[in-house]
Order: C-alpha cells, then structure tokens, then sequence
C-alpha cells in the first residue's frame, strides 16, 4: 500500500503542484490518477519514487517512509513506465529488459534468460530478442518498457501515460493485455493519463485532479459516473457523455458476467465507441 | 621555378632511387615524428574536451563563454602559434602539440556536449527512474549515447591535425612536411611529392580506423538506418575554418 498525508509539492517560483493530497493506494490494484495538464498528476506520481521530493507531507510504501530510503535503492525496487518508453537506444532488447537485475547484481545470464521469458509474457517474439529498440514500433516498444519495468519483479508499478504515444488500435490492444498481465501478477500499479476512458476501463480505483494539483474526487469508476464529486469532475467525465459511459461498463459487465469474453468484447466496444 | 614545375629540366617527379636510399631513415622518421604530433594533440584535447564537456553539459551557462573562447583559439593562423610558442617552448614537439590541443578543443568541447544534448530526455529520465546514480548513467547511457557524435568529433580533429602538423615543418618542426622544405630547398620534386602522398594517405587510413572504432561500439547506430548518424555527423563540423 502507499499512502500520501498532507502532501504538498511546492516550486521555489511559488507553483504549486500538489496541494494538501492525501490519498491510500491499495496493493494489487490499479489505481489511475486522472486529470488535465499541469493539475499535478505526473507529480504525484514521481513523488512515489522520489524523481520529485515532496515539500511537505509523508508519502510510504508499505508503511516505509520513502524519504528515509536513498533514491537509487528506492528506484530499483519500484517499476516505471513512461510514455516514449524510455528504452536505451544503445541496447538490445534483451538488454534493456534485463537493466534492473543488472543494477541489482544479478548474474548476467539468468538476467537475460528472465528477460526473454518476459518477452513472450509481455506478447513479444523472442525474435526481437538482439535488436534495437528502433527496429521496433512503437507498440513494441511499449511492451519492451513494461517488460523492463517487470524484470526485478518489483511489487510497484508507476506507469506514467505509458499508452498515450500510441495510435489508438495499438493503444486497445496494450491495454488488454495490460489487464490480462495484471490479472497474472497482481501488482500495485499507480498510472497516469489524460484520458477519462483509459481511466474508467483499467482502473479499480480512480484520483480525478484538477488544476492547482487538488484532489477533486478519489473513487471507483462507477461511483465517480454515478455521482461526480463537484461541477470539475462532471465537465471533466464529459457530462452526459459519462452516464453514457457508465452504462456501458455497466453493460460491459453484464456480457462479460454472461460470456466471460472480457478482453474481445471490451477491445470490440472499444473500437466501435 | 616551382620544383613541381621541373620537368623541363629533366627532372622526373619522383625518383624512385631516393625513395629507396631515404626510406628507412628520413621518410620513417619524418612519418613517425608526423604520427607522434598529429595524435599527442588528439589525445590530450580529448581528455581535456572530456571533462569540459562534461562541465558545459552540466552548468550550461560555462558552454557560450567556453565556445567563444575555443572557437577564437581556432581563428588563429596556426603558423601565427607556432611562431608565439618558438620563443617559449623553442623547435620542440611542444610547440606543435599546444596549439593542435587547442584545435582540437574547439571541435571536441562542442562535440561532448551536443552529444550529451542528443541524449533524449525521456532515456535520461527512465535511467534514473530504475535507479542509475549519476555516475552510472553518465557511463551507461550517456555517454555510450554521446558516442557518434563525440567520435565524429574526433574524426575531424585527426584528420585536421594531421594536415596541420606539416605546416610546422616551415618552421623546423619536424613531420612529413619536413619533406616539403627539402624539396622546396633544393629544387627536387621527389620528396613533395613521397609528402604529399603519406599526408593524405595517413589522414585516410586514420579516418577509416576511427570509423572502424566507431562502428564496433555503436552497432544500435546501423540498426536504424542512416538518418541519425547523418545528423550526429553534421553536429560534429566545426563552424569556422582552420588556420
């Protein structure tokens, strides 16, 4: 779990980027902090794992405080996704997967045999095992990203917009596997997105941020469709547009309670919206 | 009379019996002392060009002042230098080695830190993300990254430096260009010629090598086609001209 209690980030010009947060991330779930630019989601995000140090507040990862923890040691043990992937142009495959247990000392040779059994996890041929990543596309690349981010087998995951760069068939695609692959390993994941329909579909729970770096609304995705918190998170869900959307997952829930096709039928529907 | 010019008076272009007699001691020295103070100057300017680099990437305000500086060092006429260094350092290695140090300064600095600039943001941010500490991602990934565009760098500088070096020979300071003078001195072709011929072979070879080096550390640069490496070669030229 990671709990952030009065938690502010303020810039030194006076910008604030988080204000006051307080909010409870619970473990094995995806939790999806949502809102529009500059209201301070990537922030918190990066506080997690310190690319960003809080201004005031206490943030813990698993009742650990993350500041008495040094940022290399804190990092290697905390996954990370990024939007352009963030691959080393100048390693393979295979190589960049394996970064992480090679940061923690892991025998070369079993770092790259994992890295290939994660390839074929993260739907990826072994084929691509020697190249580079700018042989691949760009959702390949994403896979090669959330391989990485799984090698040390960390029990966090942080993905920041890690599906936004993508054209949006592939963005579908990844995100069904995304949840297919978290229904394998069950990890804490906190993801940031600018897009309310990325955030109703893989998120259990949902933190809607508004500008300022406030917390507007922290619930499940029905509860945030049926009942916006205030006028922001209403406009922000697209007005009618999410009673529309809520009875769809509705709907959504019904087939899949019915057929048990989950990952078809919300690409399907997906696609059709 | 031009001695290249000589024909007219019987005197054939090269006489392939001084070659013969002069090759294992004028001509090798001559190309050996050549070698020496072509790659002392690249050696030195690069572990000098390193850490300035590294400094202009790190406090970017240092970069504008430290690229004047070295981009007027590289206005100076060579032979102006050498002239300068004469009186200090008299017709020793040191007077040609200080201002092709200079030189290749003013090509390598820029070359460390547009290099390091071609570092793409999210890479460096992903580095730290996993948990490099600086000097880690600064050994393997930013620099490794930096590579084609520092070895371009370095590719100019050699070849520069060793046309330069025979510019030295005007003054007595050794090189192939020494064999310029002779001929020049004594009206005999043969020796320009055996000159001209080592300096622009030893500036290929030397090229392809370092090429040859570059490609065996950066194979990720071949895998994406030429589009990046064309543009890492660009940011490697020097902007004003040689002495």
């Amino acid at each position: 779990m990671i709990t952030f209690e009065g938690v502010s980030k303020r810039y030194p010009d006076g910008t604030v980027a988080v204000d006051h947060l307080d909010l409870e991330i619970p473990a094995g779930r995806i939790t999806v902090l949502v809102g529009p630019s500059g209201c301070g989601k990537t922030t918190t995000l990066r506080m997690i794992n310190r690319m960003v140090d809080a201004t005031d507040g206490t943030i813990t990862v698993d009742g650990r405080n993350v500041r008495d923890v040094d940022p290399p040691t804190l990092r290697r043990g905390i996954g990370y996704v990024i939007q352009q992937a963030g691959l080393f142009p100048h390693r393979t495959i295979v190589d960049n997967i394996a970064t992480v247990p090679l940061l923690l000392g892991r025998n070369k040779k079993e770092a790259r045999t994992h890295a290939l059994e994660l390839m074929e996890r993260v739907g990826l041929d072994a084929a691509l095992a020697k190249r580079y990543p700018v042989q691949l596309s760009g959702g390949q690349q994403q896979r090669v990203g959330v391989a990485r981010a799984l090698a040390a087998d960390p029990p966090i995951l942080l993905m920041d917009e890690p599906f936004s760069a993508v054209d949006p068939v592939v963005r579908t695609g990844l995100q069904d596997e995304f949840l297919r692959l978290q229904d394998e390993v069950e990890k804490t994941i906190v993801f940031v997105t600018h897009d309310i329909d990325e955030a109703v579909k893989l998120g259990h729970r949902i933190a809607v941020f508004q500008v300022g770096g406030k917390l507007a609304q922290y619930a499940s995705p029905d509860e945030l469709l049926a009942a916006p918190a205030n006028a922001f998170v209403r406009d922000f869900l697209g007005g009618d547009k999410g009673i529309r959307r809520l009875r769809f997952t509705q709907e959504l829930e019904a087939e899949d309670d019915a057929s048990g096709q989950t990952a078809d039928t919300v690409a399907d529907k997906a696609a059709d919206r | 009379m031009s001695p290249l010019a000589a024909g007219d008076d019987g005197e054939p272009l090269i006489r392939w019996e001084w070659i013969s007699n002069n090759l294992t001691d004028d001509i090798a020295e001559a190309l050996r002392e050549h070698l020496i103070l072509s790659f002392t100057p690249v050696l030195l300017g690069f572990l000098v060009s390193l850490p300035l680099g590294l400094a202009c990437a790190r406090w970017k305000r240092l970069y504008q002042p430290t690229l004047a500086i070295t981009s007027i060092l590289y206005a100076l006429p060579a032979i102006a230098l050498f002239v300068i260094l004469i009186a200090f350092t008299g017709l020793t290695y040191t007077t040609v080695v200080v201002p092709l140090t200079l030189y290749t300064l003013s090509v390598l600095v820029p070359g460390v830190v547009d290099g390091l600039a071609a570092v793409p943001d999210h890479v460096r941010q992903a580095a730290t993300a996993m948990g490099f500490g600086p000097l880690r991602r600064l050994l393997q990934v930013e620099l490794p990254i930096a590579l084609p565009v520092v070895m371009a760098g370095l590719r100019v500088a050699t070849v520069s430096n060793i046309s330069l070096v025979s510019v030295g020979a005007i003054m007595g300071l050794g090189g192939l260009g020494q064999l310029f003078t002779t001929g020049l001195q004594r009206d005999f072709p043969t020796p320009i010629v055996v000159g001209v011929v080592l300096v622009i072979l030893l500036a290929l070879l030397s090229d392809l090598i370092l090429l040859g080096i570059q490609r065996a550390f950066t194979p990720w640069e071949r895998a994406g086609g030429t589009r990046r490496r064309k543009t890492a070669d660009q940011a490697a030229l020097p902007g004003g001209g040689a002495a």
